[in-house]
């Protein structure tokens, strides 16, 4: 056990928060609303001083250093007590990029990371459908091949930000009678083609926040074959890596989060006293900063691991559960200290914090479901972590 | 940075659990509460040769000085297979008080206690919970009054006691006026004693020592968290070797996703713990302004976490989880006990609350 960093890495985090002293981020960026424009410029910067796409190799427009975890979580320390986005929080980076380095040829990868990474090109990912959630491997959406094209047919949902994205990276059917997961491939999508129809899907949270979903519905919508990354019909191998990327970017500032509730608890007063002073309040918010602490040092376990190359078994597998859970718990307890006002919304009037708390409860809902949902969370654990059986498959028709 | 556990800690891990699975398999601890007092002196006589009974004591006085990482290893392993013994008393809280100080006899002591031939019990419940008017004080030079629930106390052959926050009293089990009565609890793997005095002498009595007594606590705290999550795992391992065993509906239950999630419920709590656990134990020897909060914590949230498990696991088991033959419920009550031996989950922390000065206004 042993908590410090070595000595080299106090020099890094001086480094980072010379950085983080001189420059700030442009003021209104937005990749749906606001001046993307601002992003890359953001996003070149932090790239050119290798605090965004440090890893990857300068010809498809990273920075190219080595990979080393401790230099991500110094950085991430940093940005975070800054106040700062380290790069942007989208899917194009998050989990196109990881795949196309994994799976890409050589020509996608130059022509799609670079500008990926500077925000130039904003990505959407189309797996989810109506009928096809959890079971996502029976997705329907089709891809028939027409010359040197595929002709697509069919609906996604779920689509965050497809209405700003100009690309999709799309999961299809290819091989209409292959086995279920042997069929399907994954193709990059240019949203501007003829024959793709973006719908809002508005979600419970409302309006607050930047967060948009879609439905996408796409009519012989035509793409070349070329675009397909990795081989035909490989599409979930090749979803799934991806899909490891998401239920890894799903780490939680629970910490943050518990001190935030904390100052609420301070501020506000339930019947002229303030609600820390409450002994029921009080005990929630203890036996939250419990779990907050747990989840803290579990990730401090977890990055240990990943420094030493070793499998976390278990363990690694039931950080999304926890995490998704403990934050919607935080945010129950800030809504039941404001009572009555607690449940003020849409920037009314008395409203705290802007509605955080409201949003904060109503966005980890969604991310309890999001990225495969607690009970999918709770077979993963249970079957590869424990070991035990899989459902047996009823008889198919 | 490493938050993990070194080589020797895995070694260490791995031979107390190998001794214990060869030398106290639960069949012997079934014979061991027919007894007047489980702590069963064979046994902590191996535990002695394994150079666990002296994990806490100083190298000058025979023993192994390690940290508080590794006796919470320990301690974890005799909870994941119930075995009775004073290891909480005698080999974490007794050493972590009386290696404050230097000198005889306290330094004799440390030995005995090294070499496993001294058990010491410790009284320090009145600290933190007072009920049945108890309570011990020192008056011209004698102990009067009674200790409620003294930990590993009726099988030792010395007792510490703190008669309040700041003084530490330490008596012969043996002593003239001393009465000691086992406290039979639903946990038959843990002693637990009723001490009255009537004009005790005690051995010696350390004045001023409120900061060995507040570590005694906290060290005391993260050990018994470290046996109850040790007892969880234990309750984990069983239930989903019997769900992949047990068949009903033609299936083995493993495969229903009502008992899967059950046991995947369980697991996810465990391993987090786990993390906390570390962590609390060692910022008992590295950042020992956290001990206080995270012993509290760590404590709390076991408890917490263990009262669920405890039931969720004899549940898989089914019927048969519920009787004394399938010997599930030795792990169940060695939990319930846990929940409350060292402070109560509300306790604790409304304690953590005020270290870190929440409601402190009021």
């Amino acid at each position: 056990m042993d908590l410090e960093f070595d000595e080299g890495y106090d020099a890094f985090r001086a480094q980072v928060r010379g950085f983080l002293a001189e420059h700030r981020p442009p003021e209104a960026m937005g990749l749906v609303h606001g001046d993307r424009q601002r992003w890359v410029e953001w996003l070149t910067l932090l790239i050119e001083n290798g605090y965004w796409a440090r890893t990857i190799p300068k010809e498809y427009g990273g920075y190219g250093a080595e990979p080393d975890l401790l230099e991500t979580v110094i950085m991430d320390e940093e940005f975070n007590r800054a106040g700062v986005p380290r790069g942007l929080p989208a899917q194009g980076p998050a989990m196109l990029v990881p795949t196309l380095l994994a799976h890409g040829s050589e020509e996608q990868k130059i022509r799609w990371v670079g500008p990926t990474m500077r925000g130039e090109v904003v990505w959407c990912q189309g797996y989810s459908e109506p009928g096809a959630g959890s079971d996502l491997a029976s997705l329907q959406t089709s891809a028939v091949e027409d010359g040197d094209d595929f002709v697509i047919n069919g609906q996604k949902i779920w689509t965050s930000t497809a209405d700003a994205a100009d690309m999709c990276f799309i999961l299809v059917r290819t091989e209409p009678d292959a086995r279920k997961h042997e069929g399907i491939s994954y193709l990059l999508l240019p949203m501007d083609t003829p024959g793709i129809d973006v719908q809002p899907l508005r979600t419970m949270c409302g309006d607050i926040g930047e967060n948009s979903f879609n439905q996408v519905f796409l009519n012989d919508v035509r793409v070349p074959q070329s675009n397909v990354v990795g081989r035909r019909g490989e599409g979930w191998k090749i979803a799934n890596t991806t899909l490891s990327h998401e239920r890894n970017s799903l780490n939680a500032n629970a910490e943050g989060t518990l001190m935030r509730l904390a100052r609420l608890m301070e501020k506000e007063s339930v019947g002229g006293v303030p609600a820390m002073a409450s002994p029921v309040y009080r005990d929630r918010l203890m036996r939250l900063q419990a779990r907050a602490l747990a989840m803290k040092h579990h990730g401090m376990r977890m990055l240990t691991c990943r420094l030493k190359g070793e499998s976390p078994g278990v363990a690694g597998l039931v950080v999304k559960l926890q995490n998704c859970q403990l934050n919607f718990d935080m945010a129950a307890l800030a809504i039941d200290v404001m009572g009555e006002l607690g449940v003020l919304y849409d920037h009314t009037r008395y409203e705290r914090e802007r509605g955080y708390w409201q949003a904060h409860s109503m966005f980890s809902l969604g991310l309890i479901i999001g990225g495969g949902t607690a009970q999918i969370q709770k077979n993963i654990i249970a079957e590869r972590g424990l070991g035990m059986p899989r459902e047996p498959r009823p008889a198919t028709a | 940075m490493d938050f993990g556990l070194s080589e020797e800690q895995s070694l260490l891990e791995a031979s107390v659990r190998g001794f214990l699975g060869d030398h106290v398999p639960i069949e012997r601890v079934r014979e061991l509460r027919e007894k007047d007092c489980p702590n069963d002196r064979s046994i902590w006589s191996g535990l002695a040769e394994l150079g666990v009974t002296g994990v806490l004591v100083p190298e000058a006085q025979g023993g192994s000085a390690m940290s508080l990482l590794d006796a919470a290893l320990v301690s974890q392993a005799l909870g994941h297979a119930a075995t009775p013994a004073p290891f909480l008393a005698s080999a974490v809280m007794a050493p972590v008080a009386l290696r404050e100080f230097d000198a005889a006899p306290a330094s004799d002591w440390l030995e005995g206690i090294a070499g496993g031939e001294l058990v010491v019990g410790v009284a320090a419940t009145e600290l933190f919970s007072v009920r049945e008017a108890a309570g011990v004080a020192l008056d011209s030079g004698v102990l009067r009054g009674k200790a409620m629930m003294a930990v590993d106390a009726c099988g030792a052959d010395l007792v510490l006691v703190a008669t309040d926050p700041e003084q530490l009293a330490v008596v012969r089990a043996d002593a003239r006026g001393l009465e000691t009565t086992r406290l039979r609890t639903i946990d038959a793997t843990r002693c637990t004693a009723e001490l009255v005095f009537d004009g005790v002498a005690p051995e010696a009595v350390f004045e001023g020592a409120g900061a060995p007594i507040a570590r005694m606590l906290d060290a005391g705290r993260v050990a018994l968290a470290a046996d109850a999550l040790g007892a969880c795992e234990s309750m984990v391992e069983q239930a989903v070797a019997y769900a992949r065993e047990r068949k009903q509906f033609d299936r083995v239950i493993g495969s229903f996703q009502a008992v899967k999630h059950m046991c995947a419920e369980m697991i996810a709590e465990v391993e987090p713990a786990r993390s906390l656990l570390w962590y609390a134990a060692h910022s008992f020897d590295a950042i020992p302004s956290e001990a206080p909060l995270m012993s509290c914590h760590v404590l709390a949230h076991v408890g917490e976490i263990g009262r669920e498990i405890a039931s969720v696991a004899t549940q898989v088991h089914g019927g048969i989880g519920w009787t004394d033959e399938q010997n599930l419920h030795f792990w169940f009550k060695r939990i319930g006990n846990a929940r409350h031996l060292l402070g109560g989950p509300e306790w604790l922390r409304d304690r953590a609350a005020r270290l870190q000065g929440f409601g402190a206004g009021a």
